[in-house]
C-alpha cells in the first residue's frame, strides 16, 4: 500500500508574472518526526523546484523559516506535520510584511528598527582591554539575559495587529532588544535609545495585546520588556518634574 | 553593468567576516567595507555554535598550555607559529568581545566562567550559557552596526573572484532580490564563508554551509589545503544530526552503549570516573570519540535505529537544576526533535559531521598565496587545526583570524590605488554570460539538482567516511567526476529572476562538487593515519612522509595533490595518546 500523505496549502508569488498571490497545494508523504520544512524541501526537491522560501539551520537558531502556518506565525523547522495530521496544512508569508516572492518576506523595515534603537554597549568611558572585563554578576546578567535570547524571526511583527496598522510602530523585537543594552550593568546609553524608544511610534504605540509574546519561540517576552520600558519611562519623566536640577 | 567599488570586501557575514569587517573599520575611518551574504548575517551559521571559545584568563593556565593541548589535538599538523599567535592573541580578543557587550556567563564575583572541554588540559572555555555561538554572532552584528563605514549587500551570491593582472580585484555576484549580475571591485577581498559539511549527508551544519568560498579561491588558482581532514562531532542527533554540544560532557555527561557501559574506558581513555577528568573518557578528542563509536558499532554494542546506529549520552545524574542553568538549549533541541526530555531519558547521539579543518591555504596574517585575497575563519586553513580541532578553538578562530585578516586587508588596501575597472567590466561580463548560459537560461535539463546533490553525498559518506580505504577512495574520486559531468545537464525548473533559490541551489552543487573532489582526492594520496583522517590500509601515523599539509590544486581533470612543510617551533611531534 502508498504511504501516508498529507496536503500543504502553499502561497505562490511571482511578481515577474502574477498580479496577485494564489494557491498552490502539494501532497507530500506524511512521517512522524518531519517537520513542516522537511514538507516544503520536499515540494522543492522532488516536485516543484520553483518553490521559494528562507530557511538554514533546522534546529531554531537562525531565525530564518517563520511562515504563517494555519494562520499562525511559526518556525517552519519547529512545526511537527504530527501536529496537523491527517488535516491539510495552509503556509503562508508572514503577515504584515510585503510579499517578494512565494513565502519570501521583505524584511528591509525590520533590519532598519533594530538599527535605530543602537543596539550596541554605549558608554561615557571605556575601560581598556587589558584592565579586563567588565565585572557583571550573574544577577546583573539575569536582569537582561531573557531579552537577548531573540532570534530576530519575525514572528512576534506578523503576531501585532498594532504594527499591521500602523507601520511606523518600532515593534516589539526592537523594544526587547533596547531593553536588552538598556538593563545591560555594562551599559550607559539609555538616554540615547530614548527618542526612538520613548516616542510615539515606539513605546506607547503598544496596546499591551501580547500576541507577540505568545508566538515567541525562544521566550524572550517582548511584551514584557515594552511595559517595563514604559514603566521606566514613566518614572524618568516623574523624576525630571521632581528633581528638575538632580542627576538622572 | 554597472561596477560598485569599495576598499575591502568582505564575503561572508558571519562571526570572522563581521570580526574583520569591524577591524577594518577600526584600522581607518577612510576605508570602504562592504559586506556581502548570501544571507542576512544573524542567519550566519555561527550563530548555531554551543560549546564555547577557548583562551587563557586565569591564573592557573598559560599561553604554552593551551598551545601544546591544541599542537597535540592536532596530531602535530598544525603550524605552531600560528597556534602561539593564536593562543596569544585570544585572551584579548574575548575580552574585547566582552566589551562589546557579549553575555558572557559569569563567576559569583562577576569574571566570566570558564569551563571544561575536549582535549583542554585546564578548564579555559567561556561560554554564554549553551549558545554561545548565537551570543557572539549577536553581539558581533549588532556592534558593526555601529560603524557607518561597513555597507552591506544582504542576500547577495558571489559566483566568481575577478582575477586581473594576478592580483584578486574583485568578485562578481547575483543580487538576489532582482536578479541582477553585479560586478563589485575593491582592493581587498576577505573570504568568511565557513565550511562544507553540507557535502556530507549527516551533519550538524546548516543548509548554507556548501564550501561557497573555497570553490571561489580554487577556482581562482588558490590552493586548498588539508582538505582530507573532516571533523566528525562524536554527539549529534541521529537522522537530523542536530549538535548536542561538548560542553554537556564538560559539564558531566556520559556516554554509554546498548548495555548501559561507558565504553570509552576499554579504549585507553579511562579509567571511568563519576566526575570529570580533563582529556579522559567523555573528554576526550572529537576524532578518537568518532572513531570509538565506529569500533563500538563494529563490535555490536551500540543501539540501532530508524536512522542507523547509536549510543547514548546520558545526562540524568546532572539533575534538572544543572541542565537548566547550564545546558539549556540542550533541553530544549532534545525535547522538540528527539520527544524525550534528557533530564529523564538518555539521549541518542552519533558522530556527524561538523568541521572542516581544512581550506583555503592562508599564512598567519589570513593572506592567500593571490594578492588582494584574504581568508578568515573555518572557509580558511592556517593552520591551527590541523588534523584534528579541540573544541572551542573555532569561536576563538573567528576573533583572532577574523581581526588579523581585517587589520592586514586594511593595511593593504591604504597602500593600493583604487582597481582600473575596464578590465573588470569585461571580466564580470564574461561571467554574467556564463551564468545566463549555464544557469539562468539553461534549457534541456534531465536530472534534478537534489539527485545529484544526494549522489554526492552518499559517495562522501561511503568512500570518505571516519573510516577510509583506498578501495573506497577511489571509488568515491570515480563517482564524483561523474557527477561533475551529470551536473551539466541539470534541469533548473524557475526562471524567474526574483529570488531564484533553485538556481543558488544549482551554484551551490556546482561548488561543493568541487570541494568534494579535494576531500576526496587529498584523502586519496594521504597514506597514513592522522588526527580525524583513518586509514584502514594505512593504520599509521607516517612523521616521515607525511608531517606535511596537503595542497589541492584545481586542473580541469580533477585535483593535483602536492605538498608543504609544517612550522614546528617548540613542540617536537611525539605519539598521540591521551
Amino acid at each position: 500500500m502508498s504511504e501516508p500523505t498529507v496536503t500543504l496549502h502553499v502561497t505562490r508569488y511571482h511578481p515577474e508574472h502574477d498580479n496577485a498571490p494564489r494557491r498552490q497545494s502539494y501532497s507530500v508523504p506524511y512521517r512522524q518526526d518531519w517537520v513542516v520544512l522537511d514538507a516544503l524541501n520536499y515540494i522543492k526537491d522532488q516536485i516543484d523546484g520553483t518553490l521559494t522560501f528562507r530557511w538554514s539551520c533546522r534546529m531554531g537558531v537562525c531565525g530564518s523559516c517563520g511562515m504563517m502556518v494555519n494562520g499562525v506565525p511559526r518556525l517552519t523547522c519547529a512545526a511537527f506535520l504530527r501536529e496537523y495530521y491527517p488535516h491539510e496544512i495552509r503556509v503562508e508569508p508572514l503577515t504584515n510584511f510585503p510579499i517578494m516572492r512565494d513565502l519570501v518576506i521583505d524584511m528591509s523595515d525590520f533590519m532598519e528598527k533594530l538599527r535605530s534603537v543602537k543596539p550596541w554597549i554605549i558608554r561615557d568611558e571605556e575601560k581598556p582591554l587589558e584592565a579586563g572585563e567588565y565585572l557583571q554578576t550573574p544577577a546583573e546578567l539575569e536582569q537582561y539575559k531573557q531579552f537577548s535570547m531573540c532570534i530576530n524571526c519575525m514572528l512576534c511583527y506578523a503576531a501585532c495587529p498594532v504594527y499591521g496598522l500602523e507601520p511606523e510602530f518600532v515593534g516589539p523585537a526592537a523594544i526587547a532588544l533596547a531593553q536588552r543594552y538598556n538593563l545591560d550593568s555594562r551599559d550607559q546609553g539609555h538616554k540615547q535609545r530614548g527618542p526612538v524608544i520613548a516616542s510615539h511610534e515606539g513605546i506607547w504605540d503598544c496596546t499591551f495585546i501580547g500576541e507577540c509574546s505568545e508566538v515567541c519561540p525562544k521566550d524572550v517576552d517582548p511584551a514584557g520588556a515594552i511595559q517595563q520600558a514604559k514603566v521606566a519611562t514613566t518614572n524618568e519623566w516623574f523624576k525630571s518634574l521632581l528633581l528638575p536640577w538632580g542627576k538622572r | 553593468m554597472p561596477m560598485l567599488t569599495h576598499d575591502i570586501l568582505l564575503v561572508g557575514g558571519g562571526g570572522a567576516g563581521l570580526r574583520a569587517a569591524i577591524a577594518a573599520a577600526e584600522v581607518s575611518a577612510h576605508l570602504s567595507i562592504g559586506v556581502v551574504s548570501k544571507v542576512y548575517p544573524m542567519r550566519s551559521h555561527t550563530v548555531s555554535a554551543e560549546g564555547g571559545t577557548a583562551a587563557v584568563l586565569r591564573d592557573n593556565d598559560s599561553l604554552d598550555s593551551h598551545a601544546r593541548d591544541t599542537i597535540f589535538g592536532a596530531d602535530f599538523l598544525a603550524d605552531q607559529d600560528a597556534v602561539e599567535a593564536f593562543v596569544n592573541e585570544a585572551p584579548r580578543e574575548v575580552i574585547q568581545l566582552e566589551h562589546w557587550g557579549c553575555p558572557w556567563s559569569r563567576d559569583a564575583d562577576g569574571r566570566v566562567s570558564v569551563r571544561p572541554f575536549g582535549g583542554m588540559s585546564v578548564h579555559r572555555t567561556l561560554y554564554a550559557a549553551d549558545k554561545t555561538g548565537f551570543h557572539m554572532l549577536h553581539a558581533l552584528f549588532q556592534t558593526s552596526l555601529k560603524y557607518d563605514a561597513i555597507v552591506r549587500y544582504d542576500e547577495w551570491y558571489v559566483s566568481q573572484i575577478l582575477v586581473e593582472d594576478g592580483k584578486a580585484r574583485g568578485v562578481v555576484a547575483l543580487n538576489m532580490y532582482t536578479g541582477e549580475v553585479q560586478a563589485i571591485a575593491a582592493k581587498a577581498i576577505i573570504l568568511c564563508t565557513g565550511g562544507a559539511g553540507r557535502i556530507f549527508p549527516f551533519t550538524t551544519n546548516a543548509a548554507i554551509k556548501t564550501g561557497d568560498g573555497m570553490a571561489l579561491a580554487y577556482r581562482a588558482g588558490v590552493a586548498l589545503k588539508d582538505m582530507e581532514f573532516v571533523q566528525y562531532h562524536p554527539t549529534g542527533l541521529p537522522g537530523t544530526g542536530i549538535l548536542i554540544t561538548e560542553a554537556s560532557r564538560g559539564e558531566g555527561g556520559h556516554l554509554k552503549n546498548k548495555d548501559g557501559y561507558r565504553y570509552l574506558q576499554d579504549y585507553g581513555l579511562g579509567p571511568a570516573t563519576d566526575q570529570p577528568v580533563l582529556r579522559k573518557m567523555e573528554l576526550g578528542p572529537r576524532d578518537i570519540l568518532s572513531r570509538i563509536h565506529m569500533q563500538e558499532y563494529q563490535k555490536g554494542r551500540t543501539f540501532e535505529g530508524p536512522y542507523g546506529h547509536y549510543v547514548h549520552l546520558d545526562l540524568r545524574h546532572l539533575g534538572e537544576e544543572l541542565i537548566d542553568k547550564r545546558l539549556p538549549f540542550v533541553r530544549e533541541l532534545v525535547r522538540n526533535y528527539v520527544g524525550i526530555d534528557p533530564v529523564y531519558e538518555p539521549i541518542p547521539v552519533r558522530p556527524v559531521v561538523h568541521y572542516m579543518m581544512g581550506g583555503v591555504d592562508t599564512d598567519i596574517t589570513a593572506k592567500t598565496t593571490l594578492e588582494g585575497l584574504y581568508a578568515a575563519g573555518e572557509v580558511a586553513c592556517v593552520s591551527i587545526n590541523g588534523a584534528n580541532r579541540l573544541g572551542s578553538n573555532s569561536l576563538t578562530e573567528l576573533l583572532v583570524f577574523g581581526a588579523r585578516a581585517g587589520r592586514a586587508a586594511a593595511q593593504y588596501a591604504l597602500e593600493q590605488p583604487a582597481p582600473s575597472l575596464n578590465p573588470l567590466t569585461q571580466l564580470a561580463s564574461d561571467e554574467e554570460r556564463r551564468l545566463n548560459e549555464h544557469f539562468l537560461n539553461k534549457d534541456g535539463g534531465r536530472e534534478r539538482i537534489a539527485t545529484i546533490r544526494t549522489e554526492m553525498q552518499k559517495t562522501m559518506e561511503e568512500g570518505v567516511g571516519i573510516y577510509r580505504d583506498e578501495a573506497g577512495l577511489r571509488q568515491t574520486c570515480d563517482t564524483l567526476r561523474q557527477l561533475r559531468e551529470r551536473f551539466a545537464h541539470i534541469a533548473i525548473e524557475d526562471r524567474g529572476r526574483v529570488f531564484n533559490t533553485e538556481l543558488i541551489g544549482a551554484l551551490e552543487l556546482d561548488f561543493m562538487l568541487d570541494v568534494a573532489e579535494a576531500v576526496a582526492r587529498s584523502a586519496l594520496q594521504r597514506q597514513e593515519s592522522r588526527g580525524s583522517h583513518t586509514r584502514t590500509d594505512f593504520p599509521d601515523r607516517d612523521d616521515e612522509r607525511y608531517l606535511q599539509h596537503s595542497l589541492a590544486y584545481r586542473t580541469p581533470e580533477g585535483p593535483r595533490i602536492a605538498y608543504s612543510p609544517v612550522t614546528i617551533t617548540r613542540w617536537a611531534p611525539e605519539e598521540r595518546k591521551y
